[in-house]
C-alpha cells in the first residue's frame, strides 16, 4: 500500500502542475503523467492481479500515457497560434483553490466509512482531489484544448475512486469504459479541428454566438 | 437472444449506412433498419418475462415501455428521414445516417441493460453518437452547439460513473451483492451503507440529470436542440431524454429498495419544480421557435422527475407521460423542422402566418402545441392530469398549486411565441422558397398525431398492463 499512497501523490502533485503550467505542452505531459502513473496502481492495489488486470494496466497505461496525449500534442501543433494557456483565473488563485480543494478533499474523505482494508489510503482524497482539479480547469481556461486536458483529469479523479472497487467492478466494464473515453476523445479532437477551420483558433470565448 | 438482435441490427445498418455511396440511396436504410427494429420491439414486449439471475441483457416492464417509445420514434423519424433528406441534398449525409443508426443501437444497449456498469457505457456511447448529428449543418453556431453538448454531457456523464461507483462502494460495504446487476443489487439493497448511497443517489442525480436537461442542468439544451435538425431534435427530446430518465429511474428503484426512498422523492420534487420554473421563466418573449422547444423539454423533464417524487400515482402518470411526452415531441420538432425549411429561419422576425403557408405543417404545430402544454383529449394530459392526482391525493397542496401556476405560465409563454408563428401572413420572401409540403414530409407527424390522439381517448390493454408492471417493480415489501 505504500508504494500506491506514494503514486497517489505523485497524481496529486500532477493536478497542481497542470493548474500551475503556463504552456499547453506542460498541461498535456502533467495529465499523460497522471494517467500512466494511475494506470499501474490497480496492480498494486488487486490483492491478486490476473492477466486481465495486467492487460488493462498495459492497455491503459499506453491509450492516457501515449495515445491521448499524442493526439492532444498534434492537436496544438496544427493550431498555429499562441501555446499559452490563457487562464480566465490566473495561476497563483487556481494553484491556492486547488490546495483548498486537496485539503477539504482529505478532511471530508476522513469523514466517510470506510471498509477496513481502505482505513487510512490516499484513494479517496486523491479521487476528489483530482475531480475538483478537472472541474476547475474546465472552467478556468480557454483554449478548448485545456478543456479536454480538464476532461482527462475529471476522468482520471473517478479512475481513482473506482480502486476502491477494483475486485467487485466486472472486466467486461472496465473495457468499456476505457473504450468510451478513447471514442470520446477522438470525437472531441474531431470537433476541435472544426472548431479551429471555422473560427481560425481555439480560443472559447469564440463559442459565444449563442446567448439569450 | 432478441435482445443481442435488438442492438446489433441497427448497428449492422449504420456499417451498410456508411459504405453506400449515394446520398439520394442512403437514406432508405433508416427505414429498413427501423421497421426490423419495430418489429423485433414487438416481439420481445410480446414474450416479456421476469428478469433470470445473471442475465445482463434483457427487456424488463419498465425498459419495454422505454423501448417501444425509442423504437416507434425512431421509425417516425425514419420515414421523414428520406423526404428531408432530399430537400437538403446539398449536405453530404454519410455520417448523420450512420450515427442515428448507431445511435438507435446505443439506445438500445441502455434499456436492455441489467446492469449497473453496462447501462452507464450505454449512456455515453449515445453522448458520443449524438455528437455528430448536432453538428449536419456544419456551420459556426451548430460546431459550438456540438462542443458545449460535448463538454457539458461529458462531464455530466463522468458524474454519473462516480456515482455509480459511489453506489456500488455503498453495495460493497454492505457485505456486498454478487454482482453489480440491478436483480443483485435490488436483492441486497437493505444492507447498502447509507453515506455512501445518499452520495452515490444525489452525484448520479446531477449525471443523468444533466443528461435530461434537467435545470440547472439544462444550458446545453437550447443551444443542441437550437441547431440540431428537427428530427435529430425529436429523437433527442422524445428518446434520449426517456433513455436518461430510464436511467435515473432503475437508481431510483434501488434507493427506493435500499430504504432511502424519501431522501430521493424531496430531492425529485425539488428539481422537477424548479425545472418547470426554469422553463416558464426562459421560454416568456422567446423569439426562437426551437430554443422555445428546448425549453419545453426542460419542463416536461421537471414533470417526469415530480411525478416519481410524488410517488403512488405519480409515478404510473410519469412512465405513461414519458411515451406522451416523447410522440407530442416528435411532432412539434417535425412540424418545426418544415416551418424553418419553409421561412428559412426558425426566429419569430421571418416566420408568421405559418399556417398560411404550411397549412398542414403549421397546423400541426399549432396541435402539437396545445397537446404539450396539457390540453385536453391530448395524451399529455392524461398523464400530467395523473400527477396532479398524485399530489392532491397526499395532500401536498403547495405542490400541486406550483404545479398548476407553472403550467399555466408556461402555457402563456408558449402560446405567444407559437402563436406569433402560426397566426398573421407570411412575408413576401416566405412564399417563395421552394419548399412545399407534401405526404412525404407531413405523413409521419400526422402518425403521431393520430397516436397521441388515441392515446389521449384510450389506453388499450396490453399497455395498460405493461405500465402496471412497469409501477410494480417499484414497489417494496414491507
Amino acid at each position: 500500500m505504500y508504494l500506491a499512497d506514494l503514486l497517489l501523490v505523485v497524481a496529486i502533485l500532477m493536478n497542481f502542475l497542470a493548474l500551475g503550467a503556463r504552456e499547453m505542452r506542460v498541461c498535456i505531459r502533467a495529465a499523460a503523467l497522471q494517467g500512466a502513473v494511475l494506470s499501474i496502481l490497480p496492480l498494486l492495489v488487486h490483492r491478486d492481479p490476473g492477466v486481465n488486470a495486467l492487460l488493462m494496466a498495459a492497455g491503459a497505461a499506453a491509450m492516457k500515457g501515449i495515445l491521448i496525449p499524442t493526439l492532444l500534442q498534434k492537436a496544438m501543433r496544427d493550431v498555429h497560434v499562441a501555446h499559452e494557456v490563457e487562464p480566465y483565473v490566473g495561476f497563483v488563485p487556481s494553484l491556492f483553490l486547488a490546495g483548498i480543494g486537496t485539503a477539504l478533499a482529505i478532511l471530508f474523505a476522513d469523514r466517510l466509512p470506510l471498509a477496513p482494508e481502505h482505513v487510512g489510503s490516499l484513494i479517496v482524497p486523491a479521487s476528489l482531489a483530482t475531480l475538483f482539479s478537472g472541474f476547475l480547469l474546465m472552467t478556468t481556461r480557454r483554449k478548448a484544448i485545456m478543456q479536454v486536458v480538464g476532461y482527462l483529469l475529471l476522468e482520471n479523479g473517478v479512475y481513482v475512486f473506482g480502486l476502491l472497487l477494483i475486485e467487485a467492478m466486472s472486466f467486461l466494464v472496465e473495457v468499456g469504459v476505457l473504450l468510451d473515453l478513447l471514442v470520446a476523445i477522438f470525437i472531441m479532437g474531431i470537433v476541435l479541428n472544426h472548431i479551429r477551420r471555422e473560427f481560425s483558433s481555439l480560443d472559447t470565448e469564440q463559442l459565444a454566438g449563442l446567448r439569450e | 437472444m432478441i435482445a443481442l438482435a435488438l442492438i446489433l441490427v441497427p448497428l449492422a445498418a449504420a456499417a451498410v449506412a456508411f459504405v453506400v455511396p449515394s446520398d439520394r440511396m442512403r437514406p432508405l436504410v433508416l427505414p429498413a433498419a427501423a421497421s426490423v427494429h419495430l418489429a423485433l420491439t414487438a416481439e420481445d414486449l410480446a414474450g416479456l418475462a421476469p428478469v433470470r439471475p445473471g442475465v445482463w441483457l434483457q427487456l424488463d416492464a419498465l425498459g419495454g415501455v422505454v423501448l417501444g417509445l425509442v423504437s416507434l420514434l425512431f421509425a417516425i423519424a425514419a420515414l421523414y428521414a428520406p423526404g428531408y433528406l432530399r430537400v437538403r441534398i446539398d449536405r453530404p449525409n454519410r455520417v448523420l445516417c450512420a450515427c442515428l443508426l448507431a445511435f438507435l443501437s446505443a439506445e438500445t444497449l441502455l434499456v436492455l441493460s441489467q446492469h449497473l456498469g453496462l447501462m452507464w457505457v450505454a449512456v455515453e456511447a449515445t453522448t458520443l453518437a449524438t455528437a455528430p448529428l448536432i453538428y449536419f449543418n456544419r456551420n459556426p453556431r451548430s460546431i459550438e452547439a456540438t462542443w458545449k453538448y460535448l463538454m457539458i454531457a461529458s462531464v455530466g456523464i463522468a458524474l454519473a460513473l462516480l456515482g455509480s461507483l459511489f453506489l456500488a462502494y455503498a453495495a460493497h460495504l454492505g457485505g456486498g451483492p454478487s454482482s453489480l446487476l440491478f436483480r443483485s443489487l435490488l436483492e441486497s439493497a437493505g444492507g447498502f451503507s447509507r453515506p455512501w448511497l445518499r452520495a452515490g443517489f444525489v452525484v448520479l442525480l446531477v449525471g443523468y440529470g444533466t443528461k435530461m436537461g434537467l435545470a440547472p442542468l439544462h444550458t446545453w439544451k437550447p443551444d443542441v436542440y437550437g441547431e440540431a435538425p428537427g428530427m435529430v431534435g425529436a429523437l433527442l427530446a422524445g428518446g434520449l431524454t426517456s433513455c436518461a430518465f430510464l436511467a435515473l429511474l432503475r437508481v431510483y428503484r434501488i434507493v427506493n429498495a435500499a430504504g432511502e426512498g424519501d431522501f430521493a422523492r424531496r430531492l425529485l420534487v425539488a428539481l422537477g419544480l424548479l425545472s418547470m420554473a426554469v422553463a416558464a421563466v426562459l421560454m416568456v418573449r422567446q423569439r426562437d421557435v426551437k430554443r422555445m422547444l428546448a425549453y419545453s423539454s426542460v419542463e416536461h423533464m421537471g414533470i417526469l422527475v415530480l411525478g416519481v417524487g410524488l410517488g403512488g400515482v405519480g409515478l404510473t402518470g410519469s412512465i405513461l407521460h414519458t411515451i406522451n411526452n416523447g410522440l407530442t415531441k416528435s411532432i412539434l420538432f417535425l412540424a418545426a423542422g418544415n416551418i424553418h425549411r419553409a421561412f428559412r429561419s426558425k426566429s419569430l422576425d421571418d416566420v408568421s402566418g405559418a399556417i398560411v403557408r404550411l397549412p398542414l405543417s403549421g397546423g400541426l404545430f399549432l396541435a402539437g402545441f396545445f397537446a404539450i402544454t396539457g390540453s385536453p383529449p391530448f395524451a399529455p394530459f392524461v398523464s400530467m392530469f395523473a400527477i396532479l392526482n398524485a399530489a392532491v391525493a397526499s395532500g401536498r397542496w403547495v405542490v400541486a398549486t406550483l404545479y398548476v401556476v407553472l403550467l399555466a405560465a408556461v402555457f402563456l409563454g408558449m402560446g405567444a411565441t407559437v402563436l406569433a408563428a402560426v397566426q398573421g401572413r407570411p412575408s413576401r420572401e416566405a412564399l417563395e422558397t421552394p419548399y412545399s409540403d407534401n405526404i412525404r414530409k407531413t405523413g409521419p407527424i400526422l402518425v403521431s398525431m393520430a397516436l397521441v390522439l388515441l392515446l389521449g381517448l384510450w389506453i388499450p390493454e396490453p399497455l395498460r398492463n405493461l405500465l402496471a408492471g412497469a409501477a410494480a417493480g417499484f414497489e417494496v415489501a414491507p
